[in-house]
């Protein structure tokens, strides 16, 4: 079977390419990461691509706000390339910094498919502390993304990921179901005792997608939970196995999401 | 005229919540109502109005935000406004991405004095009167970088808002080279190396840190060159000969050691070690480079370097740590062609935060330095800000408590780093620049950041320091940098030769690669600034951040130039390498540096130096075992040292890059753990582990003994991860005070035996180190009375080993009731300077005691290779090494970490101690505490046979925590709930 081919994007302070990459590689895509610039200067095309991927980082620092400038670059440069690659039967996944950066965008939600208005925003942790830890997820939506998942763990590093919108676009995700991930209670809150909202964001919400399901934004990053060794608590689970006289799992809860992806295309 | 765009938060701005709560926890409670944040960005750039407009909009989130570029902005109601920004000069990460935003919007350049500059207005609404409002104010800023405006609500309606300012970079310096005279008496040649070169209006321009001895040296050279020295000359030696960069304490004669303490002691432990390891050698690259580098597999080499950045750290905590984090992540970037950082390690010591009596630099209570809880804050928010907007993983690090970093906190900083072993053919751990090659400096621009910071961080610290000796890191400039070298122009062979600019600027670095080629010409009105008004010599010693320095070759240029372009790196050719043996400089057309390399690197003169020890002794504590253990238990865990510093942990992303396995915080009540794991290369099961130790305590009664437990304790944490000794190795960094003091000189010998004696036995191989030999504070106390704080002689030993299977390791939390609990190592009475008597220690009683904890090497390294042998069996369910707070609470930590009780009985712990107090609390080095599965009792004690292990007790299910003495008593009786509240409580609002 053809392997899908994603383009993840890098540049101006990015950096979770590589392990995108890899998640995707692993999953069964064929990945290339291309720098912003080499996309601008039409060095790599955009067409040429199934899935394109904004992984985590810290673009510009976070500076004027996460997400921010990188969006702005984007959007000088780049906007008629990007539409019209999100119009087409494609899939796009923002992953925490590339989930501020298609909001910003307004890539995300894009409600009424006006592509380009910036509806919701991803604000500072009620912490108002960069946080890392692992949380617990519901899969609320049918996004193409997230296909026969229903509840998942996964670990999140931000500063800026409260979601907030106001009442009107609140109620709007709702009715057309565009919330795709919400922080639950499960089982790394039973095994820490945290919070299981780790930031503060409205009605918990931890992902969305666009209202064709097919542009995914998450602040948690399925990329670091790809192997069974990337649990908090694999350790503790290891030896439950071992002891149940049960095989050790390879796979960590987040590959699925990449899968999915390549399954999309390989359907 | 510069325009000011004002926004405001239309929602809830979690950042003036939280800075809310933070300004009422000072004291002032329901005093304050309400904090309302507004940003500003200052643009001093001529704009339409339509164009401002645009920018205004390109700043501002319209879902959560709204802005003003006419009028100001304020809550409706506010008693103060305070406006702070930062002073000229000062990087403003910020204001630099602003202006490259509306660069790009409006495709038009920021020309001459054009810029933008960021500030940000904290209102605040409450009864406070006048001086509260100084009061608030201090705590939100730091002078040394940033200025403060304050506004009554009165005065800033009348003024209508807060007012323009532009904080323009005006300098006007000379641009003359001076010929300094060294023909002048000793005393003003003394005086000259302490305080610098004297301008012409007469004040000094800093620290060369050059002594009388240094001094005459370079005067003999000039004298026989027939002329002066220039201004710049000076300075580019002082940089070079610094104690920061030569090392001199450590590579002088010392006693009889006439080769000095790191070839004798750190060196030829190295060598020998690899000798005697022969095939089994993990070392690749020792001590040469700016970082060290072992085998990890077939293809690629781990890189590790540990530095300090302490003195910086003491001024602008925030500056001096992200300076530092981001720093040593050049020694990663600068080790071979360009080793990719992989993973940033931490390390703090820092005074008591409750300690709120100030200290001052000046006399008459001037110069107020910034409190330990600034100072902590600032230092741990700089890591933070460094390490995470590198998308380098920190996972490792400690804290450490104690009066003597009152004065200066040391910064331990450390990254590893991933580089192939070869490219295209070629070993890319060796470089060397060639004749013709070009000298290209990549990365940030220079200014009067940095100035003087490898001569002042080899003094100690007191009213003369200098204040530009402040920088502040700008990471995501660095992290194109880095990306565009280790990830493309290193791989397409773009250029032969590459070291950070790191202390002393251009001055070290262009000297120490024209070492390789054997010269070098610089032009230096090619190196880009970052505003005008430079003095040459400035220029030539800025430690601007961010920088590299490469060797290109002229065919590889255009290539190199136009990679670097187009990932928004600036590459300036500033000169070329050759191989005259000079090292020439030329400014505006004229020669203003000519000096030989051969002096330059090997000039300085040997200054022998003369120790002396004596032992101490310290009277034997004295107090009566006491009645409530478990209550000493309970307090123990609440003490800074032993404390939960989840906090920190939580705050430093230890999982990018995707390569995370045993983590910082470890098990369902989430323990710091000692050493970490991960997996730098992802389709390899390979893993790297590291830990780190260090024992300043100890060294009021031995710093042998201090340095012998460091070694230990960094192992044996490493060691009950899951490492094999044998493929181990070491890193050292010497922190020491008053190092002209022969008693000092005398502690850090018997330190460096150490070092030698147990890195032989354990057979691990340093790869390199850093020392800090001046950490030392001279100013007055909060009544003005002086002062000398000393930091206690300090090493840290740092470990690095690669792991062969990284799904074969042990976390150290207690996983399932009925497991056998086991202690491997002996318990002795061995308090002296042990966290309990510092805990029993009262307003009369200080208990120092002289029972130091000793290391036998021997013993420990067959346990700790059997240990390693049931781990590899998957027999090892758990294990905690046992450190500060001893076999007490180190239970604890596995049990909290499980959740999970336990019962032990002391009677079984082998070992000699007197009392039931010293069993629980001793120090004893080389213990762990391990918990397996009772089916593998046989198994597990088969393999672990001729080494000293017992089993002490059993998991409880039920979370009761259980000791009893040594004649069956129950001595501490508590369970994990109540242990993780004392554990967590300390550092919980931090």
């Amino acid at each position: 079977m053809v392997k899908p081919r994603v383009l993840i994007m890098a540049g101006y302070g990015l950096n979770c390419e590589s392990e995108t990459k890899f998640a995707f590689e692993t999953a069964g895509a064929k990945a290339d990461i291309i720098h912003i610039n080499d996309l601008i200067a039409g060095l790599a095309k955009l067409k040429n691509y199934q899935i394109m991927a904004f992984p985590g980082g810290f673009s510009y620092g976070d500076d004027t706000g996460s997400g921010n400038a990188y969006a702005n670059r984007l959007r000088n440069h780049l906007w008629l390339k990007l539409t019209s690659f999100v119009k087409n039967d494609k899939l796009v996944i923002g992953i925490c910094n590339g989930f501020q950066i298609l909001v910003n965008l307004g890539l995300l939600p894009a409600l009424n498919k006006r592509y380009g208005k910036r509806e919701v925003a991803l604000v500072h942790n009620d912490s108002a502390r960069y946080t890392v830890r692992w949380v617990d997820l519901k899969v609320i939506n049918q996004s193409p993304w997230l296909m026969n998942m229903t509840t998942l763990s996964l670990p999140i590093a931000h500063g800026e990921g409260r979601f907030y919108a106001d009442n009107q676009v609140m109620q709007k995700l709702n009715e057309k179901k565009l919330i795709a991930l919400k922080y639950v209670k499960g089982e790394i809150y039973k095994a820490q005792q945290l919070p299981s909202n780790p930031n503060g964001a409205l009605q918990d919400i931890a992902g969305i997608t666009d209202e064709s399901g097919r542009i995914f934004g998450l602040m948690p990053h399925p990329e670091r939970a790809i192997f069974f060794t990337h649990l908090p608590h694999w350790t503790l689970l290891k030896e439950t196995y071992l002891r149940e006289g049960k095989n050790l799992p390879t796979n960590g809860p987040g590959l699925q999401i990449f899968q999915n992806a390549v399954n999309y295309f390989q359907k | 005229m510069a325009i000011r765009i004002e926004i405001a938060s239309k929602q809830s701005d979690s950042r003036a919540t939280v800075r809310k709560k933070k300004l009422q926890a000072l004291g002032f409670d329901s005093k304050i109502q309400e904090v309302t944040l507004v940003d500003v960005y200052t643009i001093d750039k001529k704009l339409s109005k339509k164009e401002l407009s645009q920018v205004a909009e390109i700043l501002t989130n319209p879902v959560t935000q709204h802005y003003s570029f006419i009028h100001f902005l304020s809550p409706r109601k506010f008693t103060y406004a305070i406006e702070i920004g930062y002073l000229p000069g000062v990087t403003d990460n910020v204001a630099t991405t602003a202006k490259e935003m509306i660069e790009d919007l409006l495709k038009r350049k920021f020309i001459g004095h054009e810029q933008v500059y960021t500030s940000q207005i904290t209102f605040i609404d409450g009864k406070i009167r006048g001086e509260e409002v100084k009061k608030i104010t201090d705590t939100l800023y730091n002078p040394l970088i940033q200025r403060a405006k304050i506004l009554s609500s009165s005065q800033f309606q009348k003024n209508k808002g807060m007012g323009v300012e532009v904080p323009r970079v005006k300098i006007d310096l000379s641009k003359k080279v001076d010929e300094v005279n060294l023909e002048v008496s000793d005393e003003e040649l003394a005086v000259i190396g302490k305080a610098g070169i004297k301008s012409s209006d007469g004040t000094r321009r800093g620290p060369l840190a050059l002594d009388l001895t240094f001094m005459k040296a370079i005067r003999d050279y000039f004298k026989k060159k027939k002329r002066h020295p220039t201004d710049m000359e000076l300075e580019s030696i002082a940089q070079t000969w610094s104690e920061h960069c030569k090392h001199t304490i450590f590579a002088d004669p010392i006693d009889e050691i006439k080769q000095g303490l790191f070839k004798i002691y750190i060196q030829a432990a190295t060598e020998k070690i690899r000798k005697k390891k022969g095939k089994k050698d993990i070392c690749v690259s020792v001590f040469q480079d700016n970082s060290g580098a072992i085998v990890f597999d077939e293809q690629y080499l781990v890189t590790d370097k540990v530095e300090t950045h302490n003195s910086p750290s003491a001024l602008d905590p925030f500056g001096g740590s992200i300076t530092g984090i981001v720093g040593v992540n050049r020694d990663a970037i600068g080790f071979g062609l360009g080793a990719k950082p992989i993973v940033n390690r931490y390390g703090f010591c820092f005074a008591d935060p409750l300690d709120t009596k100030p200290l001052y630099k000046g006399a008459n209570l001037t110069q107020k330095m910034l409190s330990p809880r600034r100072i902590m804050n600032g230092v741990i928010d700089g890591v933070n800000s460094g390490g995470n907007c590198s998308g380098i993983p920190t996972p490792q690090g400690f804290v450490v408590f104690n009066d003597g970093y009152k004065g200066k906190p040391l910064v331990f900083v450390g990254t590893l780093g991933l580089i192939p072993k070869k490219i295209s053919g070629h070993k890319t751990y060796e470089k060397k620049a060639r004749p013709g090659d070009y000298v290209v400096m990549i990365g940030g621009r220079v200014g009067q950041d940095g100035i003087h910071g490898a001569t002042f961080s080899s003094e100690s610290m007191d009213s003369g320091s200098p204040a530009t000796a402040v920088q502040i890191g700008d990471p995501i400039t660095q992290k194109k940098l880095s990306d565009a070298l280790v990830k493309e122009a290193r791989d397409l062979d773009l250029y032969n030769s590459v070291t950070d600019n790191g202390a002393g600027g251009l001055s070290c670095s262009v000297a120490e690669m024209a070492k390789e080629s054997g010269g070098c010409f610089v032009k230096l009105d090619d190196v880009p600034l970052k505003y005008p008004g430079l003095s040459p010599w400035q220029i030539w010693v800025s430690e601007s951040q961010e920088r590299m320095t490469l060797a290109v070759p002229k065919k590889k240029w255009k290539k190199f130039a136009e990679l670097m372009e187009r990932r928004g790196v600036e590459a300036t050719i500033i000169g070329q390498f050759n191989d005259s043996g000079d090292c020439v400089v030329k400014y505006q057309g004229k020669k203003i540096m000519d000096v030989d390399m051969k002096f330059l690197h090997d000039g300085l003169p040997k200054r022998p130096m003369i120790t002396t020890y004596a032992p101490p002794h310290y009277p034997e504590p004295q107090f009566s075992p006491p009645k409530n253990l478990t209550k000493i238990l309970l307090d123990m865990l609440s003490r800074q040292n032993i404390a939960s510093f989840e906090f920190i942990s939580q705050q430093y992303d230890h999982e990018v890059q995707g390569g995370a396995v045993l983590k910082p915080l470890q098990g369902k009540g989430r323990v710091n753990a000692d050493a970490s794991i991960m997996r730098p290369v992802l389709n390899s099961q390979k893993g790297v582990v590291i830990s780190q130790a260090l024992h300043p305590w100890y060294s009021a009664i031995d710093t042998y003994h201090m340095a012998a437990c460091s070694i230990d304790a960094a192992i044996r944490q490493s060691v009950a991860a899951g490492a094999d000794i044998e493929k181990l190795a070491l890193l050292d960094n010497f922190c020491w005070c008053s190092s002209t003091e022969a008693e000092r000189l005398g502690q850090l010998k018997r330190a460096a035996k150490a070092c030698y004696d147990y890195a032989l036995v354990y057979e691990t191989p340093f790869i390199s180190g850093k020392d800090s030999m001046f950490n030392d504070f001279k100013g007055y106390d909060h009544t003005g009375k002086p002062v000398k704080i000393s930091v206690p002689p300090t090493l840290l030993i740092s470990t690095i080993g690669v792991i062969d299977d990284s799904a074969q390791v042990v976390s150290l939390d207690l996983k399932f009731p009925g497991d056998l609990l086991y202690v491997l190592g002996e318990t002795n009475d061995e308090l002296g300077a042990s966290e309990y008597y510092q805990q029993m220690s009262d307003g009369k009683n200080q208990y120092v005691g002289n029972s130091v904890p000793q290391v036998n090497a021997q013993k420990n390294i067959k346990r700790y290779k059997a240990f390693h042998k049931a781990v590899e069996k998957g027999l090892v369910v758990s294990a905690i090494s046992v450190n500060r707070g001893g076999l007490a609470a180190a239970l604890a930590k596995t049990a909290m970490a499980g959740q999970l009780g336990i019962e032990v009985s002391l009677k079984k712990a082998l070992g000699k101690f007197s009392r039931d107090d010293y069993g629980l609390f001793s120090e004893s080095q080389g213990r762990m505490v391990v918990s397996i599965n009772p089916k593998n009792k046989f198994v597990f004690e088969k393999v672990m046979q001729g080494t000293i292990f017992t089993q002490i007790g059993k998991v409880r299910a039920d979370g009761q925590f259980v000791i009893k003495s040594k004649n069956g008593r129950v001595i501490v009786k508590t369970n994990v709930k109540r242990m993780l509240k004392e554990y967590k409580k300390t550092f919980r609002d931090y």
